[in-house]
């Protein structure tokens, strides 16, 4: 099944790794379509309930962008979001995902190429571990379908 | 506070095995305060719950709710249009909870999703220590204030063991020695008389009355 085209929902903070996606795109960067990204204030407004939520809804793969450690603009909600998404990841576990579907990252907002990246990493991983087992509408990559 | 833990995923599971449609119930009280059993517990545990079910083709429908209080009439009331539309109702409140909501809903299996676990507080959120045992007759004034039925690991009435090492229980290094801590602070508030009067062997018959407990204020009865 590498051959899936992945939804990957994105939880990226306001101040840095949504202004990354922005500066990723100003710069033209090209990255893979299948992340879906949602900007929230700061990564401290993370908690489980929104990663499950992701995942029951169909998402292949889960990702939370914050800022640098030690840069986060409210003092420490990165560091708040690392052992929220850590003890998450438990939590899909015990459902039957794999952990690795879900990640943190940590990018300042000058790091359009990062974010790229990121994107590209993580797309690359969770087409390897193939689709969830609760997306209910797999997408097979175009050519091959055809 | 009770301070609850979840229980296992995979027991959990079990016991709603064979069930179509739950109510999932949150309470607000102090399961809420430590992070186990109220709406946002409740949310998650109905996803993962909701998930496992999915991935084995065998959905499960879940209603999620959480009410102020499970171990008070009226507030379990308010469920009271919910729960004949369920099999089974899985309660996330302590064990007086749970057994309000079973007590209330004859009709209806109720399950617990939680372990209660002990009497204590927050040292800071999401660290939750033991602080009471519920003896039933509280000996604080002799003791500084400390419990030594809930501090001391053997629940020693005068004095440390001679397990007591710099400070620390024999039971683990971590732990801190209940009587020393009794001690230390006696001295501190120069109460140190106190801890020569022997405590008589703890009354056991007041820990459970002999029975199920029950306190009643006569003036509020109608
Ligand atoms: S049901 Fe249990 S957890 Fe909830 S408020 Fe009452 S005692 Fe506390
Ligand atoms: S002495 Fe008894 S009532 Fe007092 S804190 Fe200890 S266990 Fe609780």
């Amino acid at each position: 099944m590498a051959d899936f085209e992945p939804t990957i929902v994105a939880f990226c903070c306001h101040y840095c790794a949504y202004g990354a996606a922005d500066l990723a795109g100003s710069m033209r960067l090209e990255y893979p379509t299948n992340i879906r990204v949602i900007r929230l204030p700061c990564t401290g407004k993370i908690t489980p309930v929104f990663l499950l939520r992701a995942f029951e809804k169909g998402a292949d793969g889960v990702y939370v962008a914050g800022c640098l450690e030690g840069d986060c603009h409210f003092i420490q909600g990165n560091l708040v979001a690392k052992p929220r998404v850590n003890y998450t990841k438990k939590l899909i576990q015990e459902v039957g995902l794999e952990p690795e579907r879900l990640e943190m990252y940590n990018m300042s907002a000058a790091m359009g190429p990062r974010f790229a990246e990121v994107a590209r990493e993580f797309t690359e991983r969770i087409i390897n571990l193939g689709p969830s087992p609760l997306n209910k509408n797999v997408k097979i990559k175009k050519e091959q379908a055809a | 506070m009770v301070v609850g833990e979840r229980k296992p995923f995979d027991e959990i599971t079990r016991m709603l095995e064979g069930h179509k449609k739950v109510l999932v119930l949150g309470c607000g009280g102090c399961v809420t305060v430590c992070l186990t059993g109220g709406q946002d517990e409740v949310r998650v545990l109905s996803s993962q719950l909701r998930m496992a079910r999915d991935k084995e083709g065998n959905p499960l429908e879940i209603i999620e709710k959480t009410v102020e209080r499970q171990c008070d009439p009226e507030y379990i009331d308010e469920v009271q249009s919910l729960v004949p539309e369920v099999d089974a109702v899985l309660s996330m409140a302590c064990g007086a909870g749970v057994q309000f909501m079973a007590e209330r809903y004859t009709g209806t299996p109720v399950y617990p999703a939680l372990n209660t676990s002990f009497v204590g507080g927050s040292k800071k959120e999401g660290y939750y220590v033991e602080r009471c045992q519920t003896c039933g007759e509280c000996k604080l004034y002799y003791t500084a204030g400390i419990c030594p039925i809930a501090r001391c690991s053997k629940s020693l009435l005068n004095g440390p063991c001679g397990g007591s090492t710099k400070g620390k229980c024999e039971i683990d290094p971590e732990v801190d020695c209940g009587w020393q801590l009794i001690i230390d602070r006696l001295e501190s508030l120069g109460q140190m008389d106190r801890y020569e009067e022997i405590m008589a062997i703890c009354d056991w018959r007041s820990n459970r009355d002999g029975g199920p407990r029950k306190m009643i204020r006569e003036d509020f009865q109608r």
